[in-house]
């Protein structure tokens, strides 16, 4: 069990370290600064946070220590690459008139929404999601960043927009998470790598799907047959999902779970079919975040909000619900949380699993750690920032 | 050789420039000026601009007391013996 934890929030870097049964703060580092994700990096220890300034731009930042931090080298979007350009839909739209010719918008990096670190065995690599839609790997440690052309030229995409016009329809939609950047862009938020195989990794999308790759990120292919929606005029349409998290069992990575806006999903094929698992008697169906036990891939945990369009904790109880048997049941949780009066919900980013540790921090400042599989909670805190990613180190 | 004024916010993320409010740097265009600057303060012009060099949405240059005009390309020229003030905008952020 890992005994630390990284938050990125709305005011900055925060890291918790444990000290006998109690968990103390640092000094907070980029102080005052929004920072959409931070993590430590397994194989060298080092800090990463992704700072979303308001007014700067968005920045990549690294520390030895967690104390002193530098700025990374940016990650750029290359001269050429655009994408289809999205609106927000309006009431006066008229679904049934003929699509208009695409427009084109030129790619500047909005967002650095996830940070995903390479195996052991690839030391310096280190995968990042963005918004607008890019995947971007180093080799280097972060020296330099390369877009990968593969996915961001995908047919699902509209083709290669570096060679010229759109030679398929663009099935990527906007998120909402790039309406606070004044634009309606699709975005990157789950990067999951397979550990038996460093070739072989998936991404999710917000608004699209799932995507896989099993040569390293030359090719990609869709992987949403089961997913169901229920916003489109056709649930099971190839495209058009909203995953709000993607995250696999390293020892079975085969097993993937996905919180989606439309449920819980999970897949026992490597993503080949997709299950709803959802139980709403339980209040199990809307959520952001979703964690897979290390061991076992019949095992993950929710924190289920009241959605779609309401996003708070239901009936103002916070609760947190495993299942161990592959979502078949859910058990849920309350013990040490708050089950009155609570309005937090978690974001994507903001639950973790380490062995029997779990932590999650809420968009009103709270943190909470079990020790116990989930099943009890203590508060870290009340009084941070909000909170948009929690990651064990 | 246009003075360019910085504000605070901007600076606190650049040590070099803690103690500085203004720095002097060769340039006919705001562009030139945010390159020069950059040369002078590395990793400086990122924050003000995006990776295609347009002005960062959220961010205003001036030539005087006017807003720069040209935000994609910043070819506003910089007349001798006129100043240059980078800000935050009060558009959000």
């Amino acid at each position: 069990m890992s005994d630390q934890i990284v938050l990125a929030t709305r005011k900055g870097t925060v890291i918790l370290d444990r000290r006998g049964d109690r968990w103390a703060a640092r000094p907070i580092g980029h102080s005052g600064v929004s920072v959409s994700y931070a993590a430590r990096d397994p194989r060298d220890g080092r800090y990463w946070a992704a700072l979303d300034h308001g007014h700067w731009g968005p920045k990549l930042s690294r520390s030895e220590d967690g104390v002193a931090w530098e700025d990374a080298p940016s990650i750029a979007y290359p001269e050429g690459a655009r994408f289809v350009k999205q609106y927000l839909p309006s009431p006066g739209d008229d679904g049934s008139a003929p699509k208009a010719a695409p427009e084109y918008q030129d790619a500047t990096l909005l967002k650095v929404w996830c940070l995903a670190f390479g195996g052991a065995d690839e030391p310096g690599t280190i995968h990042a999601g963005t918004i607008p839609g890019g995947l971007f790997t180093t080799r280097d440690g972060g020296e330099s960043w390369a877009l990968n052309r593969g996915l961001w030229n995908h047919e699902s995409r509209g083709g290669d927009l570096f060679a010229g016009e759109a030679t398929h329809e663009n099935r990527w939609a906007g998120t909402p998470a790039a309406i606070d950047y004044g634009e309606f862009a699709p975005g990157i938020h789950s990067i999951v790598l397979d550990p038996r195989d460093r070739e072989h990794l998936y991404v999710a999308v917000s608004s699209a799907g799932v995507l896989e790759s099993t040569d390293g990120g030359e090719s990609w292919q869709g992987r949403n047959v089961g997913m169901l929606n229920d916003y489109l005029p056709e649930p099971e349409a190839e495209w058009g999902h909203d995953p709000h998290f993607l995250a696999c069992c390293p020892a079975q990575p085969d097993r993937l779970w996905q919180q989606n806006h439309c449920g819980v999903f999970r897949s026992e094929d490597g993503a080949k079919t997709w299950s709803r698992v959802s139980r709403t008697e339980v209040a199990v169906h809307f959520g952001f975040p979703v964690a897979v036990d290390e061991r076992d891939g019949a095992t993950a945990w929710v924190v289920p909000g009241r959605g779609d369009s309401e996003r708070m904790a239901v009936d103002g109880g916070l609760f947190v619900a495993r299942t161990d048997d592959g979502g078949a049941s859910w058990k849920t949780f309350r013990e040490g949380l708050p089950q009155e009066d609570a309005y937090d919900v978690i974001y994507r980013h903001a639950l973790d699993v380490s062995g029997d540790r779990l932590c999650f921090g809420t968009t009103t400042g709270n943190v909470y750690t079990s020790d116990d599989r989930g099943e009890s909670w203590r508060c870290a805190g009340n009084n941070f920032p909000p909170v948009y990613s929690a990651r064990f180190a | 050789m246009p003075e360019v004024r910085i504000v605070p916010q901007l600076r606190r993320f650049f040590p070099a420039l803690a103690e500085t409010p203004s720095v002097t740097v060769d340039g006919e265009t705001v562009a030139e000026v945010v390159r020069a600057l950059d040369a002078r303060v590395p990793g400086l012009a990122g924050y003000v601009v995006d990776e295609r060099g347009a002005l960062r949405v959220h961010v205003n240059i001036f030539v005087g007391d006017a807003m720069v005009i040209d935000r994609r390309g910043l070819s506003d020229r910089v007349p001798a013996g006129v100043g240059v003030f980078i800000a935050q905008a009060l558009s959000g952020g």
